[in-house]
């Protein structure tokens, strides 16, 4: 074991380098850039035996992971908000053909107007797309969640995006538990990926697929469309299985456990309780044990996998208490906060579920500290004890109005 | 059956003649060969053969006059495009559809 002071992105770079990763393929854009310089400076001084394709867009990094993934080489790449929004096109590619790719997202609010701060719009803006989605606290969980990715891309065949909040966590340190080369070897395993160039057995990979199923020239009859659909789902569905198995693998490994699906704060007791995904989830926290020293039990419920969403596990959790009260740091505009509305249809019709309020904090890099957090937690209970059981989402510190 | 039994986890399958199924009724124009304009045929021998060469999903048999697989035949035209005598006509299926039922346009 050893203990290095490490940025998110260092601790992201360090997680890479340590799956031994083959092909890196990425863009500059902050605040992920320095993820993919730290890999170019190991590559250069041969501490990383990986090729570091240079392209000159991120839809051709995603694409340089989805030919190098094909052909069974573990890949990753990195990027943020603009960035993600430019590989949108092979972000529903490398996902679609089932390819292990792992990627890093620094969330960061999308443009325009033009910020580079954080928020979570990024990522939640893909969610549909069929990638693995996992949300991490600190700059450890960065390290271990990136390295647990790699186990659940290639055993389930989907790609993996690992999320982590932009400055507050890329570019703040934090003492890391870097492990050892000997240990993650064991580990993460060289996968046996599914063989695609076998030149007894030539094929076309990713050939038009149509809607119904048809014979192919063997007679053998194939998937249509739909059918490679619902086996997406299936893996997606699976995930639920796997995420939590890996991270026990992992905790028996390395002596640490950070939550599976969810993680939780004073939950046991808790009669409102705080929901949220990322490094906010921290601040909530202290936010919780303040409400606590005035009487008000709260406790914090913090969504490790978004996608798939632990619907069966929020539902548990959430039972029987008397509020959830959702941050999102992202919107579907038009709409709500995507977290609350996902927690809204995991509950509905469940017994016991509690009222669901909706909050919209930190967008482009707003801050929301813990004092204030708990304010809206006051402010939802009033709402609560008045009788309000539906109301609009309360944004975070906004100052369109003069404040009362 | 189910299609679950093909254990494909992704959209594949082995090159093959038809593999995407009788392309040809994508078709809206066909080629149509003019026997007495063809190199080949002029000089009798396998000349030319450039549509052969030229045609991307190989519906071309090379021959004296080269023949067009009208089954996976898209129409795309490039055949007719790279013939250097302009022997090749894209004639609109509608017509050449008639024309095969032997009935006036």
């Amino acid at each position: 074991m050893s203990i290095s002071i490490l940025t998110g992105n260092d601790a992201a770079a360090h997680a890479a380098r340590l799956a031994r990763v083959q092909v890196v393929a990425a863009y500059p854009i902050t605040p992920q850039s320095p993820v993919v310089e730290m890999l170019s400076k190991w590559s250069d001084q041969g501490d990383l035996q990986a090729e570091l394709v240079r392209v000159e867009s991120e839809h051709s990094a995603l694409t340089v992971c989805i030919a190098a993934a094909t052909v069974g080489a573990r890949v990753f790449t990195a990027t943020s908000a603009n960035g993600l929004a430019y590989m949108n096109e092979q972000i529903w590619w490398a996902a679609g053909a089932r390819l292990p790719v792992v990627m890093c997202c620094v969330n960061r609010a999308l443009a325009a107007p033009w910020n580079v701060l954080n928020d979570q719009q990024d990522s939640m803006s893909v969610r549909d797309a069929g990638w693995v989605q996992l949300y991490c606290r600190d700059n450890q969980e960065v390290l271990d969640t990136t390295l647990q990715a790699w186990r659940i891309a290639e055993e389930l065949g989907l790609p993996v995006m690992v999320c982590y909040d932009g400055f507050l966590l890329s570019h703040t340190v934090m003492p890391v538990d870097v492990p050892e080369a000997s240990a993650v070897d064991a580990f993460l395993p060289r996968h046996e990926p599914i063989p695609v160039i076998d030149l007894a057995r030539p094929r076309n990979v990713g050939p038009v697929t149509f809607a119904d199923p048809r014979a192919n020239a063997d007679g053998v009859i194939c998937h249509g469309y739909m059918e490679l659909r619902a086996l997406h789902q299936e893996a997606l569905t699976r995930a639920l299985q796997v995420i939590p198995r890996v991270e026990r693998s992992f905790a028996a490994l390395f002596g640490r456990s950070r939550g599976a699906l969810t993680w939780g704060h004073l939950l046991d007791d808790a009669e409102v309780v705080l929901v949220a995904a990322g490094s906010i989830g921290v601040e909530l926290t202290v936010a919780a044990e303040a409400l606590r020293a005035e009487g008000v039990k709260a406790g914090v419920l913090g969504i490790r996998a978004y996608r798939p969403f632990p619907a069966e596990a929020l539902r548990q959790a959430l039972q029987g208490r008397r509020l959830a009260l959702v941050f999102d740091k992202a919107m579907s505009y038009g709409h709500e906060g995507p977290i609350c509305s996902d927690v809204r249809s995991a509950l509905f019709g469940a017994p016991g579920a509690p009222p669901v309020f909706g909050a919209v904090a930190g967008l482009g890099g707003r801050d929301a500290a813990a004092r204030e957090l708990a304010e809206v937690a006051r402010r939802a209970l009033a709402d609560l004890d008045r009788g309000v059981r539906q109301r609009p989402a309360e944004w975070v510190n906004l100052q369109l109005e003069e404040r009362a | 059956m189910g299609t679950r039994d093909c254990q494909h986890q992704i959209a594949m399958s082995s090159p093959a003649a038809g593999e995407a199924g009788a392309t040809g009724d994508w078709r809206t124009e066909r080629p149509v060969l003019d026997p007495a304009l063809c190199l080949a045929q002029k000089q009798e021998k396998e000349a030319c053969q450039l549509c052969w060469v030229y045609c991307p999903d190989l519906c071309i048999a090379r021959g004296v006059p080269p023949a067009v697989l009208l089954t996976y035949c898209k129409g795309c035209g490039i055949c007719a495009e790279v013939c250097p005598t302009d022997a090749i006509a894209m004639v609109p299926e509608r017509e050449s559809a008639a024309a095969a039922a032997g009935g006036a346009r």
